[in-house]
């Protein structure tokens, strides 16, 4: 990536630019947008690795139990950064999560009990389908209204959650639904989302390699497609983008499909295996995924930020949550453990991303 | 240098009326290829309204737009990027966050590969964006450099060699020179030179004819809404040019105003009363006494 561009300094034609310095490979990295993130779930390990020592946080098992953690909010925060990137925030993720989850429950559950009865699979197609939709419907009401994305999916965050709670209890005088392994077609979906996976003595959930591959297809998008080009385009500037050609109207859409399906697949994941659902699942996970988004080097902005970068925001908000958990502090003192590390944790990617930009 | 081909693009009495306002009134003028027209006027002139009909944002109330010999009427600017008329705007022009490679193909990325494994060729858009810089006489060290590091003249520059690239025949330049200080203007002067050299037809926006004279073939000046004058090279030497352009007697007028503003006023006044002193003796430096214009 950086090749033929290189030339040791003394090789410099005589004709350089002298305010133009040739800048390390070092230089380079610490200027990623995820690299303040990477150095910065690094620190927060060692510190609970340190004070957590005689909870055994520096062990395989708690490793794997921050993976299983940071998986869902990894999802989400992926889609959410490509959306961030493109310049606009949906605060509708975790309405669209339990609206997805509850779909699927009220659909499988027992037609005598107020519910459908049908198999998972057609009821986790039709709760695709209806994400799908809502993400289209914020995009378009964004598009078209020309509002702040952030006003309109506060509005789309009160509505589907309002919406979950009163058809759920319209259709069966609940707010929770379980034995969702009572539907047909269940054994394949457990496989599929919820399948436990033994490693060298510690257990792994899949959701974590649903995180993996959605990392790396979202980093193809966003590095080597043209519509990631795009992306950067639509959230650095729309106007100019528009103006060469970019189908900016179109991106903030899909983006905003983007985030649904994120929450989608989280929904799924979270119905296969905790075998149920409830009207306020996903309750706050906006917040987290935008927080693990900025803590991941992605401008609040928008036209910069990367999804690896994301998912160490995600990993280092599990770290902290783990850690908290296992060192036996207070529970009521958790939210405020959580706001503090990642307060540190943003200002001090900043101060790296500045100083690297300096250089 | 000028040729007497026909012109690539011209504009017949063109008017624009907004409302009951008229932006344009019976405006004409041309550019050929490898020529370069300057369009100078002043604030309010109608440069930015001549820009938008010239891009293909505005529809002209009346009049013709010839391309290349043929009557258009472009729907978006996008029609008109398509038959090679580009415009490079201001401030609208690169993304300072994104890399100079993916600025110079946003909206136009060469790909590789098929179906779903398409991808954006960063390899060929990085090379290419080095060759066609190199071509324009900038020597682009590291294309991954985010075009915000760039000082304006090079933005510029970035965004005329990427119009050229992408096959324009006509470029509108939208005061390219206006943000700039006279190192980086002479700097966008030149690749306004290099586009020309390469055939194409250049219009040049400005409200400074000390930007357009050197480069310029041909001048219209617009005022209110009006051609004033169009003028070749040869007809025009560049005091003239100056004075037409800053209109001789509105600004015998402001001298007066200011020194009367001086004698009323106090201390401030000192300073106005300089001001106008210069601008009178500077009048007088570029040859003609002013007035002597008048309205043509």
């Amino acid at each position: 990536m950086v090749s033929e561009a290189k030339s040791p300094p003394s090789a410099a034609p005589p004709d350089a630019d002298e305010r133009v310095r040739k800048v390390s490979r070092l230089t380079r990295l610490l200027s990623r947008p995820e690299f303040g993130a990477g150095l910065g779930a690094v620190l927060v390990w060692v510190f609970f690795a340190i004070v957590a020592y005689d909870n055994n946080f520096a062990s395989w098992a708690t490793f794997a139990a921050i993976m299983n953690r940071a998986a869902p909010l990894g999802i989400l925060a992926i889609a959410v950064a490509l959306l961030m990137i493109g310049g606009e925030f949906d605060l509708s993720i975790g309405s669209i999560l339990g609206f997805a989850g509850m779909t699927i429950m009220v659909l499988i559950f027992p037609a005598d009990n107020g519910g459908f009865g049908w198999g998972i699979w057609p009821a986790i197609l039709a709760a695709l389908v209806l994400s799908l939709a809502i993400g289209a419907f914020n995009g378009a009401l964004v598009v078209a209204t020309k509002l702040p994305s952030f006003i309109i999916t506060l509005a789309t965050l009160f509505i589907f959650r309002g919406l979950t709670i009163a058809l759920t209890r319209m259709f069966t005088n609940r707010t929770q639904l379980g034995h969702a392994d009572e539907a047909s077609g269940f054994g394949l979906a457990d496989t599929l989302f919820a399948a436990e996976i033994h490693f060298m003595g510690a257990t792994f959930r899949a959701a974590i390699l649903w995180w993996i591959g959605m990392a790396a297809v979202a980093t193809w998008i966003l590095l080597r497609s043209r519509q990631g080009n795009w992306i950067f385009g639509t959230g650095g500037d729309a106007n100019a983008a528009r103006n060469v050609g970019v189908p900016v109207s179109r991106v903030r859409i899909a983006l905003f499909m983007g985030t649904a399906f994120a929450a989608l697949l989280v929904a799924v994941i979270q119905v296969v295996q905790f075998t149920g659902s409830d009207t306020l699942r996903g309750f706050g996970l906006e917040f987290q995924a935008i927080i693990a988004v900025v803590v991941g080097g992605t401008l609040l902005t928008g036209g910069f930020g990367s999804v690896i970068g994301a998912s160490f925001g995600a990993l280092i908000f599990a770290m902290v949550k783990q850690g908290i958990i296992i060192t036996g502090v207070d529970g009521d003192w958790f939210q405020v453990f959580v706001g503090g590390v990642l307060v540190i944790a943003v200002i001090f990617n900043n101060y790296v991303r500045q100083k690297a930009a300096q250089r | 240098m000028s040729n007497n081909t026909a012109p690539l693009l011209e504009i017949k009495n063109v008017s624009k009326f907004f409302g009951s306002v008229i932006a344009l009134q019976d405006v004409s003028a041309f550019v050929r290829a490898g020529e370069v027209t300057c369009l100078l006027g002043d604030n309010g002139a109608g440069k930015s309204t001549l820009i938008k009909v010239l891009s293909g944002v505005h529809k002209a109330s009346e009049g013709e737009y010839l391309f290349d010999g043929e009557r258009q009427e472009f729907e978006s600017p996008r029609e008109a990027l398509e038959m090679g008329i580009a415009t490079v705007y201001q401030d609208l022009a690169m993304i300072p966050l994104m890399s100079v490679w993916r600025n110079f193909f946003l909206g136009s990325e060469p790909t590789k590969g098929w179906g779903p494994f398409k991808q954006f060729d960063s390899n060929y858009a990085k090379e290419t964006t080095k060759s066609e810089m190199a071509k324009m006489g900038i020597d682009i060290r590291d294309p991954e450099q985010t075009v915000g590091t760039l000082s304006g003249g090079e933005r510029q520059s970035v965004a005329i060699a990427r119009a050229v690239h992408f096959g324009a025949k006509v470029l509108i330049l939208d005061e390219p020179t206006a943000a700039l200080g006279v190192k980086q203007a002479g700097v966008v002067l030149k690749y306004i030179l290099q586009a020309k050299n390469r055939g194409i037809g250049v219009i040049f926006i400005t409200h400074n004819p000390h930007h357009a004279y050197p480069v310029g073939d041909h001048f219209v000046i617009l005022r209110r809404g009006q051609v004033y004058g169009d003028f070749s090279k040869e007809e025009i030497p560049l005091e003239q040019l100056v004075q037409m352009m800053a209109g001789g007697a509105d600004l015998e007028k402001l001298e007066h105003e200011l020194e009367q503003a001086s004698q009323e006023g106090g201390d401030d006044a000192a300073a106005l009363a300089e001001a106008a002193g210069a601008i009178g003796s500077e009048l007088t430096e570029l040859g003609g006494a002013p007035g002597e214009q008048g309205e043509s």
